[in-house]
Order: structure tokens, then sequence, then C-alpha cells
């Protein structure tokens, strides 16, 4: 049980790694230089949010008990009778409410108000986030998703992934392209940024996955045997995923477009990982490889749709972790094997086609839900305090904009204010501290 | 006096500069610069959207001469910086009323 404790304490630093500042990093580098910060500060901030609501009510309202939808929000309010050794798991679960957030903000880049988010992150997450959790990850009997459909999402392709997914689609179109979208270059500007938070994010992952075992605490030998056998499992299968995602998207690159790119490897990271989250558990390697392989070409080809389309999802979203999680959850229909966390055969494995219309129908639900509830609050943000800056700023750039300040600074030779600056210094101190 | 300018392949510079030197020329002012020229820019592919990229990185030299030199010094350009391929620059000529060296003062021929 100590072991068990470590576990998790390293599993849940992993995965608030994924997001402050793993994701800042990996959507920071794909964004313009004049957006950068905003695009980190969406981030960071949504961590913040999030994560005081989350000890707030929606632990409580995740798995505070039953409910088709969600738990009372009321009777774990701010905690309240959970103890303190149980807190870990608080945390844990608190980290994906945070990512999830989190991983929206890729579809709005470079154009909405930095105070419109502020006002998004907390009521979609209350409304929306914390409700999908409670239907997938608490899965008391009356639970949607897990309970009552009975599909299965080891680590959060509904939950967090689809999710995300479906939210970035929803805010993208409801905010309109950026201005020169589809004219303009908008080219990643700084890809080693990309690079190393794709890594960062991988490394994260290992505690996304393999930190959602469901152990019971005992540790006679029957016990221990599952813990480490569904903890190995998890942990190989997130990593061949992964590397079978990264060669298929450079393989469809290459054969689409030339060249197999940096950004392409990148990516391919992040849609393997998304792809073998729901069914860590509930396959074989060559299951994960599969599904990683299968993702990383689908999504090399999904996020070229918002060109055709003519919807601005920046960097993303809707390719990479909607098309992923889908790929994800529908698989497992194929793929799952009996050995497996939930126990269940798919259609390639002799079972019948039941689990594939319980994991379609699962995904089918999450997507509904979190489309109509994510274009209902930010059509009363819209409408209330705008969601969108001026197209000045936008043109000038967000951060300096929305924060004060820009990510760069380039010409120090013509702006330090010293000696042989050619521009005044902006302040100048006189008096007796001079 | 002439002034020679040359726009050519970056990695091409090295090779030029010491050309130039075995000839004889002195001195020159060296920039990085970006432009196109008949083959416009190039591709580049990202998540599978292309942008045109415009703009080149060039490297621009501006080299004063003698009026006797300044065909030698273009023909030198012009052979160290071939590369036979599309993008490999350009080489004009302008003419320069009067050249002073800002230490000494002097003038033309002895400035250069």
């Amino acid at each position: 049980m100590d072991g068990y404790y470590a576990f998790m304490l390293v599993a849940t630093a992993f995965v608030l790694m994924m997001t402050v500042p793993a994701l800042a990093l990996f959507y920071g580098g794909m964004s313009r230089s004049k957006s950068v910060l905003n695009m980190m500060m969406m981030s960071f901030v949504a961590a913040a949010i999030v994560g005081i609501l989350y000890v707030a009510v929606g632990w409580s309202m995740g798995f505070g008990g039953d409910g088709t939808l969600f738990a009372n929000p009321f009777e774990l309010l701010w905690l309240d009778g959970v103890t303190t050794d149980s807190y870990i798991f608080v945390m844990f679960q608190m980290t994906f409410a945070i990512i999830t957030t989190a991983l929206i903000s890729g579809a709005v880049a470079d154009r909405m108000k930095f105070s419109a988010w502020v006002v998004f992150v907390p009521i979609w997450a209350l409304v929306v986030y914390f409700p999908l959790a409670h239907m997938v990850f608490s899965c008391t009997d009356d639970s949607l998703i897990c309970g009552r459909i009975g599909a299965q999402d080891y680590a959060g392709g509904t939950a967090v992934h689809i999710n995300a997914g479906v939210a970035g689609l929803v805010l993208a179109v409801l905010l309109g392209k950026r201005l020169g979208f589809g004219k303009e270059p908008m080219r990643p500007h700084n890809l080693t940024l990309t690079m190393l938070g794709a890594g960062m994010l991988w490394l994260g992952w290992y505690g996304f996955n393999v930190g959602s075992i469901v152990f019971t605490g005992e540790t006679d030998e029957a016990n221990v045997a599952q813990f480490m056998s569904e903890t190995g499992r998890t942990f190989a299968n997130t990593t061949l995923a992964t590397f079978a995602a990264i060669l298929a998207w450079l393989l469809v690159e290459r054969l689409l477009h030339g060249k197999a790119t940096s950004l392409g490897a990148a990516s391919g990271i992040v849609a393997g990982l998304v792809a073998i989250t729901p069914a860590a558990g509930a396959v074989d390697i060559g299951g994960a490889v599969a599904i990683g392989a299968v993702a990383g070409a689908l999504c090399a080809w999904a996020v070229g749709w918002k060109f055709k389309l003519g919807y601005d999802d920046s960097l993303d979203v809707v390719g990479v972790h909607l098309v992923g999680g889908l790929v994800g959850t529908v698989l497992i229909g194929f793929f799952s094997t009996a050995e497996g966390a939930g126990g269940v055969d798919g259609l390639f494995y002799g079972g019948g086609a039941g689990s594939l219309v319980d994991q379609v129908l699962g995904a089918l639900v999450a997507i509904a839900y979190s489309g109509v509830l994510t274009a209902v609050i930010a059509l009363a943000i819209k409408f209330t305090i705008g969601l969108r800056i001026p197209e000045e700023s936008e043109v000038e750039g967000i951060d300096l904009d929305q924060h004060g300040e820009s990510a760069y600074d380039l010409h120090t030779s013509l702006s330090s204010g010293g000696k042989t600056g050619l521009l005044a210094p902006s302040t100048k101190t006189e008096g007796a501290n001079a | 006096m002439k002034l020679v300018t040359a726009v050519i392949k970056p990695h091409k510079w090295e090779d030029v500069r010491e050309a130039l030197e075995t000839f004889g020329v002195t001195g020159m002012t060296v920039s990085e610069v970006s432009g196109y020229g008949r083959q416009k820019g190039h591709t580049e592919v990202y998540r599978g959207a292309e942008y045109d990229v415009a703009l080149v990185p060039k490297i621009r030299l501006e080299i004063v001469v003698e009026d006797a030199d300044a065909d030698d010094v273009v023909g030198i350009v012009v052979k160290t910086a071939q590369t036979g391929r599309i993008g490999d620059g350009k080489v004009w000529v302008t003419p320069v009323d009067t050249v002073v060296r800002v230490r000494t003062g002097d003038r033309d021929a002895a400035a250069v």
C-alpha cells in the first residue's frame, strides 16, 4: 500500500506537468510569436481555476456518490469528509480536469479575450467536465457512460479527448476564423518548443495512463500480481502505440506532402497517446500498435479538414484530440481482449459486436453532451462580455493587447535605452535614488 | 570608381570572399538579406498546410573598386558563386562619384 501511495504521488505530479509546462510549450511553439504568451497563459490560468474549483465541488460531483449525470456537488464540498490520506486521489483526478480544459485552448489561439477564457473555464469545468468525469470514471451502476452503457474508457478517451475536441470545435466555430486564416502564413514560431513540449507530454502521459489503475490497496499476492500486470500492460501499450503513431504520421506526410516533418513527429506522439488512452488497459501489444498506427495516419489526414470545411481550429484540437479520441474509443470494440482490465473480447478477438456498440454509444453521448452544453456556455459569453478581441488588437498581437507583454525582445541594440540606444528609455530614475 | 553589388547564396559566401581576397580586394561590406528572383520562394508544409515563403535568405556583398578592376571582380564573383542551379543570385555594377576614407580624409583611389 505504501508503494502504491508513492506511485500515485509521482503519477499525479507527472500529469500536472502535462499542462504546466508541457502543453503550454507544445501549443506555445505552434502559435505565432505575437501570441505565444497568451497561449501559455491559457494553460496556466486553467490550472489555477480548475484546480480550486475541483476541490470545491468537482470531486464531489465526479466521485461523491451515485447519479446518472453527476453526483451531489455539496456532499463533499471543499473535501469535507475526505480524509487527507485520500487527497492524492483527489489531486490525481484534479490534474485530469485541468488538462482537459487546457487542451481546448488550442482551438482559440490568437483571438479569444483572456477575460472570456477566464469566465469560460470554470463554467465549462462545472457544467461539462465534472459530469462527464462522473459518467465515465466514477462508474457507479447508475453513471451513464460507464455504468449504464458499459463503455470502456481506461484513462479518458471520452471524458478527456473527445470532450475537449468537441468543445474546441464548438468554440472555434463560434469565435470565427483568425484574421487572414487560409491566406496569410501562420507558421509555428518555434518548433523546438513544440518538440520539447511533446516529449514532456509523453513522459507525463505515463502518469496519466499507468496511474489510472484502480487498485484495491490489498497487498495479498493476487492483488499485487494484478497491479503489476495491469501497470506493465498500460505502460507497454502507451509506449508502443506512440511509436506506431509517429511512424504512421510521418509516412502519411511523406506520401501526401513529400517530407517527413518535425511537427509531424511531435503531432504523431500526441495522436498516439490520445488514442491509446481509453484503450491502454483493454488491449494487448498488437492492438496497441494497430491503434497507434491508425490514429497517427488518420489524425495526419484529419488536420487538413479545417481548411476544407472552413473552421479555424488553430492548433488542431479537433484533428488530434477528437479524431484520436474517437479512434481509440471505437477501436476498443475491435481490439479489446478479455485478459484486459475490462474483461471483454472485441470483434477481432472472438467477442461479438456488443463491445463495439457500447463504445460507439459512449462516444456519441460524450459528443452530444459536450457539444450542446459548450455551445450554450460559449453563446452566453459571446452575447454578454464577448468572446473575441478587436481586429486591431489581433493584428498587433494578443500578447501585447491582453497581457501587456511580448515574449521576445530581438531588438536590444535599438531599444535597450542605454548609451547607444536610439530610443529613449521608457522610465528614468531621478532625484535621491538616481 | 565602381560599386560592385552581388547577391549570392549564403553557402557560397566563404568561397567568394577567399577568391576576392586572393585577387587583392581589400574590403567589402557584407549583409544578410532576403528576397526573391524569378524562381520565387519555396514552400513549407506544417501539418499538411502549405505556406509559400516568398523571401529566401541571401548574402549581399558591396565592394568599391577602381574602374579597371570592376570586370575582374564581377567575373570572380560569378565564377565562384555559380552552382548552375536556380537562385544563384545577381551581380551588378554602378558608378561611384567619390569615395572618402573617414579616418584620414583620403579620396578616391587612395581611399579604396
